[in-house]
């Protein structure tokens, strides 16, 4: 019996990209669907404000 | 209610407010009648506080024309040294309820349009609720101080705004939210393209000007000017927007801008929960297309009152549904598309009556969060002119330009400190 992580693999892959668009255009290049994400790390990745606006919003 | 809670119930209030402006122009009058704080020897100007030594070339010009406009000097030499000594007081247009587009600068006899909200009065507990706007021209806003620039200010002055303002007492002033609406509908995204706007109030005007009895000698030159000039509809669309915003000004723990804008050296913003504080960064450069014979060798860095459209949903937030106005700031109608839906990522509601066909019919994008800015990375989007970086040139070019985050960063940590959170 295949475990779950082995038919995945199996199957045709559908990946979720979040953030730098470069991991997906590799995927897109081996002709991989592709659903690209928009993101990038709340206040620029900067810890302080992060927190700030973890208590704000 | 925690923090949070009174954030979301703060900038409500702040959206209401701005969303149920109804701006009507009730005057057309020269500065020193109507702007408060308005004196001899002052001239106000776009964006932040700034010393005059440390004003772009742009700035410095427009101040000298405006110095030889009023007669204070007699040559281009007299003025900046006039300048440089402090012999003329400068403030920022948005000190005086003012604002101007690119150098912005007002002076004591220079005629302004009268914006008044009428969502407001004193029954609201918001009385003070006009705003003004200088005229919109292409010469000596932008740094020309020439003859011919001073000559089309010294015209509005003596001949197309006395002319203008006689009509408009006659029909006892014009509703503009009508104008707005329509003209967002017919492509306007009421920044950097006023063509519908502009032809609408010229009708308008020119209805006004037969049923006052104008002698012809006066109002054929003043049609002549109404109907040929394709942005004058931007100086009434800023006071629009100014009177619009101002009233969303000083509600505790509001995260909302309620103003944007820039003096070619730095780029301020205003915070509603934060009062009148200023939270500058520098100016940033300009992504755009020149006129023939300029280039962005040339370009001064951003200026102008006039992202005060921005800060009200108008402009590049609503570029989606005015793709002609790339023709004059690049881009393709799909980016437009997409800079409107990303605007809506970082503002707090959408207008209800302000409408863009091309999204569906969506409200333009109205009330700039600072904490969505700093949560998301998007900064607003603003389409602007470009002026020279040197002193006595016209206008030079127009684009695109993102605000700097350094000033939602600014906000936001005074926030917190303001409000004990952090």
């Amino acid at each position: 019996m295949l475990t779950p992580f082995v038919e995945l693999l199996d199957s045709p892959i559908v990946a979720i990209n979040l953030g730098l668009k470069m991991f997906a255009e590799s995927l897109e290049s081996q002709g991989v669907e592709v659903c690209q994400v928009d993101w990038v790390p709340p206040a620029g990745g900067d810890e302080e404000l992060a927190d700030l606006l973890d208590k704000l919003m | 209610m925690d923090i949070k809670q009174e954030i979301e119930k703060a900038n409500e209030e702040a959206a209401r407010r701005m969303t149920i402006g109804e701006p009507v122009l009730v005057d057309i009058a020269p500065a020193s009648e109507v702007i408060p704080g308005m004196e001899d020897r002052m001239i106000t100007h776009a964006g932040p506080p700034i010393r005059w030594q440390d004003m772009c070339g742009a700035m410095q010009g427009a101040l000298i024309g405006q110095v030889l406009y009023e007669g204070w000097a007699r040559t281009p030499d007299e003025a900046r040294v006039m300048l440089e000594r402090g012999a003329i007081r400068l403030e920022p247009n948005h000190h005086h309820q003012a604002v101007g587009p690119m150098a912005g600068t007002i002076s004591p006899s220079a005629p302004v349009w009268v914006v008044e909200n009428k969502a407001f009065g004193p029954l609201t507990g918001i009385s003070d609720n006009r705003a003004f706007c200088r005229q919109v021209e292409g010469n000596q806003q932008f740094g020309d101080y020439s003859e011919q620039a001073l000559q089309g200010l010294r015209l509005w002055r003596d001949l197309w705004a006395p002319t203008l303002r006689k009509a408009l007492r006659h029909i006892g002033g014009l509703n503009l939210k009508p104008i707005i609406t329509q003209a967002l509908q017919m492509g306007d995204e009421l920044h950097n393209r006023h063509s519908a706007s502009s032809s609408l109030f010229a009708n308008a005007m020119a209805v006004a000007m037969v049923e006052a009895d104008i002698p012809k000698a006066e109002m054929l030159p003043t049609l002549k000017y109404v109907t040929n000039h394709n942005l004058i509809f931007l100086g009434l669309a800023m006071a629009c927007a100014k009177a619009i915003a101002d009233p969303a000004m000083g509600i505790e723990y509001s995260t909302v801008v309620t103003a944007m804008c820039r003096n070619g050296t730095e780029f301020g913003i205003r915070v509603s929960g934060l009062g009148e504080e200023w939270f500058t960064a520098p100016a940033p450069v300009v992504d755009g297309l020149y006129l023939p014979g300029y280039s962005a060798a040339d370009a001064g860095l951003d200026m102008g009152d006039s992202a005060i459209t921005e800060t009200v949903g108008w402009g590049a937030f609503t570029i989606g549904g005015a793709p002609g106005i790339l023709s004059l700031v690049g881009g393709t109608p799909e980016e437009a598309l997409a800079y409107s839906r990303e605007m809506k990522k970082i503002t707090v509601a959408a207008h209800p009556t302000y409408r863009m066909p091309a999204l569906g019919f969506a409200g333009v994008p109205i009330g700039i969060d600072v904490r969505k800015v700093m949560q998301t990375g998007i900064a607003p989007i603003i389409d602007t002119a470009i002026a020279h970086r040197e002193p006595g040139h016209p206008i030079i070019g127009a684009g695109l330009v993102r605000a700097p985050l350094e000033c939602f960063k600014k906000a936001l940590i005074a926030f917190g400190r303001k409000y004990n959170v952090g």
